[in-house]
């Protein structure tokens, strides 16, 4: 896909103290750097490198992406819930872009 | 801080490459709606990985598709101002069955007409845009899109009366030897469905998933994208036609 297209399940609301899923995709070709194009000559590495998710500003995901992981990269990490908030998810592109989504989960 | 974070990776798309060889032809198993007698869908043949994530309608990752396809829907293009929804108002109405019984026979070509066809029709005549490549992104966002609306209904495409003729043609050429290997499609969709070929299973080789996200393509591709790996892999080439005519030729 053109551009890539960030998605994000969040659940809405939760009880204090549970363990939530909170799921992530994005739609990226996660080039590697090591094809060829139609010239012969290298396609340039273009990956996703790094996966973040912030609780009103309070990092509780992260993880640095590496080229021999799939495209479409589909990230999954639990959550304890403990306060209400917006998560908000970034993704890193090589080169320097940033794709955003955010997420409000309500703690009670 | 650690408290909070449970640094689990659950997966990272990687999980598919990596597939273990757990046996997913077991006939034993009841496979629900997808099998129907003998006819078993390609998820009956996909490994548990792979089936999970088919499973999970967050995890598929064909929904960005479906999700581009829904916008392309309602989204004006070319010279009429026109969009799909112009016509057709809501999809999950108005498209319910397509999917389930497209290739149709069309008067006014007097062939069969895919689902893309009839897009690329509606694009050119009433939309007055440029047509769409089979394979372009767009093509693939709206017909998965359209052909979503049709989940769970049972495939129903006509093959009597007009379309007939074009359902023999198309059987001949399943049970037809081709290519390289000699092989007919028959050979290993029919005869072998179910057993290995090198570290693929076969499948029975249904189209009622298509478009298909394909974890090797790492996108979804058209029905008849998978026509052509399976000539490929046979290997045959498709008959190249339209020589033009050089009478009076000279020759030794």
């Amino acid at each position: 896909m053109a551009t890539p297209r960030p998605r994000v399940r969040v659940p809405k609301s939760a009880k204090k103290g549970d363990i939530v899923e909170i799921k992530t995709l994005i739609s990226h070709a996660m080039e590697t750097g090591r094809r060829k194009g139609k010239d012969g000559k290298l396609i340039p590495r273009k990956i996703i490198n790094k996966f973040t998710a912030t609780l009103d500003g309070e990092l509780i995901f992260q993880a640095d992406l590496q080229p021999a992981i799939s495209a479409n990269p589909y990230i999954s990490f639990p959550l304890k819930a403990e306060k209400s908030g917006t998560i908000a998810f970034e993704w890193h592109e090589d080169g320097g872009a940033v794709y955003k989504k955010s997420a409000k989960i309500e703690v009670a | 801080m650690m408290g909070r974070i449970l640094t689990t990776f659950a997966a990272a798309g990687l999980t598919a490459g990596l597939a273990t060889a757990t046996l997913a032809a077991d006939k034993e198993m009841d496979w629900g709606k997808f099998q129907n007698g003998e006819i078993r869908s390609g998820y009956t043949y996909a490994e548990k990985e792979t089936r999970a994530m088919e499973d999970d309608d967050f995890q598929n990752p064909a929904f960005l598709w479906v999700e581009r396809g829904e916008e392309l829907w309602s989204k004006v293009d070319g010279a009429a101002g026109k969009s799909c929804a112009t016509c057709h108002n809501d999809a999950s109405q108005t498209m319910a069955m397509v999917g389930a019984t497209y290739p149709v026979y069309d008067e006014k070509t007097k062939k069969m007409k895919a689902l893309q066809h009839q897009v690329n029709s509606c694009r050119t005549e009433q939309m007055k845009a440029e047509p769409w490549k089979w394979e372009s992104d767009q093509m693939l966002s709206i017909a998965t899109y359209i052909n979503h609306q049709a989940k769970d209904k049972p495939m129903s495409v006509k093959i009597d009366g007009p379309a007939a003729p074009f359902f023999e043609k198309g059987k001949e050429f399943y049970e037809t030897r081709r290519g390289q290997l000699d092989m007919a499609c028959t050979h290993c969709h029919v005869d072998n469905a179910g057993k290995m070929i090198r570290a693929n299973r076969l499948s029975q080789g249904q189209g009622n998933g298509f478009p298909t996200y394909r974890l090797k393509w790492s996108k979804v591709g058209s029905l008849h994208r998978r026509f052509k790996g399976g000539n490929d892999n046979i290997p045959a080439a498709a008959f190249k036609r339209g020589l033009p005519v050089e009478t009076p030729a000279v020759r030794n």
